[in-house]
């Protein structure tokens, strides 16, 4: 063997050891959703003994888990539809108008990514919940205040992007006798398709996965998303483990598939989402 | 004038919509923080200004510097670790190696799934699995359960995190590695520059805004780390695991300390703020430098 290809292997075999510790926690799950409580204590490792599915079909109707897979889609799609509509229009009117108001506008849009939730989540419970303006929990408001938390970002992202179209485009249609929205439906829309997969994908990862928000905001059982559901169903069930486990495989398992479904578009996305 | 009105116009097509609901649901619930973290505010209302007491109550407050301090300390440990983790492996998953696209993903599939749930699978993992597995085999340091132990239970958020965000920070740095065109790299090999240099020398200078980016972004969520918090350890042990972010939502929800809470969040805020204002200037002038 040779002095580059003994380097390769090592690397080879280190990567792989990195790669088992990475995927061991998954692992454990896996495993141990078959199991019964007695013999994960014994051998929380060892295989199963039979593949038995009663773990999940009972995680399964005590979750509410088809319900709650269905209120996280429903609340992610409406949210990231909205957000892509209205952040594209706003990063179109901030890129093309030079007013100083616009520029303003982007600076404020800019620094707000550094407020942390925490900072105005109090009297956000005080303006929006049953004290305040007593908004209904469901998948309509809280998609309302995604789109508020996500605009700032997904702006940013489009403004880059249409800040390189030029602006003899929009003349050019105007020219034609399009009106403004005509301009930006017709000619700017169709050519933002690279970044709205960008924008979708941030956006869609961070709102599957939120919880502060739905947890202040779906206080309805039958509004509640996946990663709440999970959280109590956890922490009734959280000394029979096999039940636990059967639970947060069930709420791993949708984003795995949609991950291996689009793999690409998400390491494209992600990349090209954190170099701007 | 003309073009103002057409600009007007554009505003209300285009711009209205959003701003408002950016600024009714983020600009006024964190304005009236700010204001209300001056006053008497109990949740439903206030009767009197009280400049700075509830700042001066939460400095005196013992339990609100050791949170705050635990949470300077998970930022740091957070911040090194995740980057060194995820340089390294993006630096592993870009030499040419059999399997390199299962590699990749591998490492950056716990970024997929929300804090909540990887808390929870740590959780069983920390508090049941190793303690079973140490006891077994006779491991030491596994015995006891790492999250009844302040020390220990902070270790196991720092490696939550790490284990959660470095697939995430890998990828932007393998985006970087790419980026850097291969003349480059054989101009400075034919130099007579080894793997080791072309690293210092021409990689990392080359990647300096990869490197802005991911500490900023590290930075950032780990200030606000809440889920990993609330899942792993809950706070505990008698409270003292808790980072801000978590500190704040007992304080207002579990404890109605609604005043002394909000003004603890605008601390954080202002300590996020100057941090990140700080790491950007900094990462921007190394970034010159080159």
């Amino acid at each position: 063997m040779t002095r580059a290809r003994r380097i390769h292997w090592f690397f080879f075999a280190f990567a792989s050891v990195l790669a088992v510790i990475y995927a061991f926690p998954f692992l454990v799950v896996l495993i141990n959703a078959f199991k019964e409580k007695r013999s994960i204590l014994n051998d929380p490792l060892g295989l199963p003994n039979s593949f038995k599915i009663d773990n999940f079909l009972l995680a399964i109707k005590r979750m509410g888990y088809w319900q709650a897979l269905g209120n996280s889609l429903l609340i992610t799609v409406i949210s990231v539809v909205a957000i892509i509509i209205t952040s594209s229009m706003l990063a179109y009117y901030l890129s093309r108008s030079k007013s100083r108001f616009s520029s303003i506008t982007f600076l404020v849009l800019v620094a707000s990514m550094i407020v942390p939730f925490q900072a105005l989540m109090i009297p956000f419970v005080g303006l929006f919940g049953a004290k305040g303006l007593n908004l209904p929990g469901n998948q309509f408001t809280i998609a309302f205040f995604y789109v508020g938390f996500g605009v700032a970002l997904s702006t940013f992202l489009y403004h880059g992007f249409i800040s390189n179209i030029p602006y003899e485009l929009d003349e050019a249609a105007a020219i034609d006798g399009a009106g403004p929205f005509t301009v930006f439906r017709k000619i700017i829309l169709p050519m933002l398709g690279p970044v709205t997969a960008t924008v979708a994908i941030i956006n869609a990862l961070w709102i599957w996965n939120d919880f502060l928000l739905p947890a202040i905001t779906l206080l309805d059982n039958d509004q509640k998303t996946l990663p709440l559901k999970t959280f109590v169903f956890y922490g009734k069930y959280t000394s029979d483990y096999g039940l636990a486990m059967a639970g947060l495989l069930l709420s791993v398992i949708p984003i795995l598939i949609f991950y291996f479904m689009m793999q690409k578009r998400i390491i494209s996305g992600i990349s090209a989402g954190a170099v701007k | 004038m003309n073009t103002r009105r057409q600009d007007f116009k554009r505003f209300l097509i285009f711009a209205l919509v959003p701003l408002a609901i950016f600024t009714l649901v983020l600009v006024v619930p964190f304005t009236r923080g700010v204001f209300f973290s001056f006053t008497d505010w109990d949740g439903f209302g206030f009767t009197k200004f009280v400049g700075f007491e509830n700042y001066i109550l939460s400095f005196q407050d013992d339990t609100f510097w050791a949170s705050l301090t635990l949470t300077l300390a998970y930022v740091l440990a957070s911040v090194i670790l995740v980057n060194g983790f995820a340089f390294g492996l993006a630096l592993l998953v870009t030499i040419p190696l059999k399997g390199v696209n299962v590699l990749r993903t591998t490492f950056f599939v716990p970024n997929l799934v929300g804090g909540v749930i990887l808390g929870l699978i740590w959780q069983f993992i920390f508090g049941q699995m190793l303690p079973s597995l140490a006891k077994a085999t006779g491991i030491p340091i596994f015995q006891d359960n790492w999250l009844l132990n302040t020390q220990t239970a902070f270790w196991a958020m720092v490696i939550v995190t790490v284990w959660q965000q470095s697939g995430y920070m890998m990828i932007i740095y393998v985006t970087a590695i790419m980026s850097i065109e291969r003349d480059v790299i054989e101009a400075a090999t034919i130099d007579g520059a080894g793997g080791g240099k072309t690293l210092w020398y021409i990689k990392l200078p080359l990647m300096a805004q990869a490197f802005t980016i991911s500490l900023f972004l590290t930075m950032r969520s780990a200030f606000m780390a809440y889920d990993v918090n609330l899942a792993l350890t809950g706070g505990n042990p008698y409270r003292t695991t808790e980072l801000v972010s978590l500190r704040v939502f007992k304080e207002a929800f579990a404890f109605g300390h609604f005043n002394t809470g909000q003004s603890q969040a605008i601390i954080l805020f202002v300590v996020v703020a100057f941090a990140a204002v700080a790491q950007v200037f900094v990462s921007k002038r190394l970034e010159v430098q080159r």
